[in-house]
């Protein structure tokens, strides 16, 4: 195995006029290394400016997301020796405006994951004193999948409708939301459903499937967002059906 | 209470489309695109129009083309939507297709019936 | 589109145009057939012409593009349930070096994805294609 691999690492600066451009570093090409490990030899030896987001470095916090290779992938979870002998292209996350380097500005998911309601909703909420909510392990198999996303924003990188529409409301917000409408303790299902049955909701997705292609944790956003789709043509059916006091 | 939307309806169409269109067109192609006009096989056509103009077959034949138009239209309303990213021109486009569905439609409701 | 997974997508997408090629074929071969026995010839005559088996024969290929992903993609929709508990539809592939759900490889290395929901799509292909081609040349 060689001693070293080149990363091409594009670096940024906002600024009147300024670019993006690609600085190539060679960093020691370690067996257990990852990207990460590589981006933060960068920064401790060669190029103190270098600036990137991570913080768990074990593929649970959802901080590292970067395009490796064009692909976006968590680069704690990524080894160089993946890449060997090189060189590796590392770029900030697609479709999301770059705010220095390697970081961007998730601010639109920010503003739409709330937009779903990602809380229990209920009207009757038992006190502290009343104890707690039950649920059985079948019950808990039915969202627990889509309970798994870490936010890490890679299936928004990967989606080519959010690229080409920034108000598609997207992958993971859509799982998120069918995660609380199969959980048993909540009551919300109408109100989500009348923010996702909009055209911004579900109807964007053309189902590519890139985002399940690429999430770490196996969520399958684009399989929660066919059943959302499914539900919702379901309950609209209904209301064009149905009389009044029937729905 | 949901409003009512068009959109999920026109979702279910597509749906519904593609089912029809995986399940059939394989064997209604090789049948009458390839088989029959290259003479693989041969067709008695006393057979074939009285298949064709039993009420069962018209209404199948009548449902099968209406959703696949239809599967077309949302589907390629889509592509040109995203694909050539024509996003302004929104309503054109989903006035063609949807457009060209109903026209294909109603053709194949008049042909169905005055066979 | 640079990607061969955004390249297979648009593929998948165009296959759309030729559905509704051979769903305005098949309009005017009924009209045709219900013309009279000239008229029918005719069509089919057209229909025998190279540049229409050429079209007919990609459209077959997209066809079958269509069938395979269409039911690719499916089960990944449904939630199948089995004595209560929920069956996941499809296995996990390992694909140059990540998990994807197996039911978006299907052709990788010949694998298919296991289940019931897949099982059952394939064998309505097969029922339907054998009911349609018996009606037709019996």
């Amino acid at each position: 195995m060689a001693d070293n691999i080149q990363m091409r690492v594009t670096r940024y600066t906002p600024s009147p006029g300024a670019v993006p451009t690609v600085a190539n570093y060679d960093v020691p090409l370690r067996q257990d290394w990852s990207i990460l490990d590589g981006l933060n030899f960068v920064k401790d030896h060669i190029d103190g400016s270098l600036s990137f987001r991570w913080s768990c470095r074990m593929g649970i916090c959802g901080s590292c997301g970067m395009n490796v290779e064009g692909e976006p992938m968590l680069t704690c979870a990524t080894f160089l020796t993946d890449y060997a002998p090189g060189p590796v292209r590392v770029e900030p996350l697609t479709n999301f405006p770059v705010v220095r380097d390697l970081v961007v500005d998730i601010d639109d998911f920010m503003e739409k994951l709330p937009r779903i309601k990602p809380w229990i909703i209920r009207d009757d909420e038992k006190s502290v004193m009343d104890g707690e909510y039950l649920q059985t392990p079948e019950e808990l198999e039915e969202y627990k999948q889509f309970s798994n996303c870490i936010n890490c924003m890679l299936c928004y990188a990967a989606c080519p409708i959010y690229g080409l529409d920034e108000s598609f409301i997207g992958p993971a917000a859509i799982a998120l939301a069918e995660r609380y409408d199969l959980d048993s303790r909540d009551r919300g299902q109408r109100e989500r459903l009348d923010i996702l049955i909009e055209k911004e909701g579900v109807w964007g997705c053309t189902f590519v499937g890139e985002c399940t292609r690429v999430c770490p944790k196996h969520v399958d956003p684009a399989g929660a967002i066919q059943r959302y789709k499914l539900k919702a043509a379901t309950e609209n059916l209904k209301a064009f059906l149905l009389p009044r006091g029937a729905r | 209470m949901t409003k009512r939307h068009i959109e999920p309806i026109l979702w279910m169409l597509f749906s519904g489309g593609g089912v029809i269109a995986a399940v059939f067109l394989p064997v209604l192609i090789v049948l009458f695109g390839l088989a029959i006009p290259l003479g693989w096989v041969s067709v008695d056509y006393n057979h074939l129009h009285a298949v064709v103009t039993y009420w069962l077959t018209r209404l199948v034949v009548l449902g099968l083309v209406v959703l696949m138009l239809f599967h077309w239209a949302h589907r390629f309303r889509y592509t040109l939507q995203d694909g050539l990213q024509l996003n302004r021109l929104e309503t054109p486009i989903a006035v063609l297709c949807y457009g060209g569905a109903v026209v294909g439609s109603i053709a194949a409701l008049l042909i169905v019936l005055t066979l | 589109m640079k990607k061969r997974s955004y390249f297979m997508f648009v593929l998948r997408e165009l296959s759309s145009v030729f559905v509704a090629w051979f769903a305005v074929f098949l309009m005017i071969m009924v009209f045709a057939i219900g013309r009279g026995e000239a008229s029918y010839q005719n069509f089919m005559s057209w229909a025998a012409s190279p540049v229409v088996v050429v079209i007919n024969i990609v459209a077959l290929a997209f066809a079958i593009l269509h069938t395979v992903t269409w039911f690719a993609l499916t089960p990944q929709a449904m939630v199948v349930r089995f004595g209560g508990r929920q069956v996941p539809a499809m296995k996990e592939v390992r694909v140059a070096g990540r998990y994807v759900p197996a039911a978006t490889v299907v052709r990788v290395g010949g694998r298919v994805p296991a289940g019931l929901v897949v099982a059952s799509q394939w064998a309505g292909l097969v029922v339907v294609s054998a009911f349609v081609a018996w009606l037709v040349l019996r």
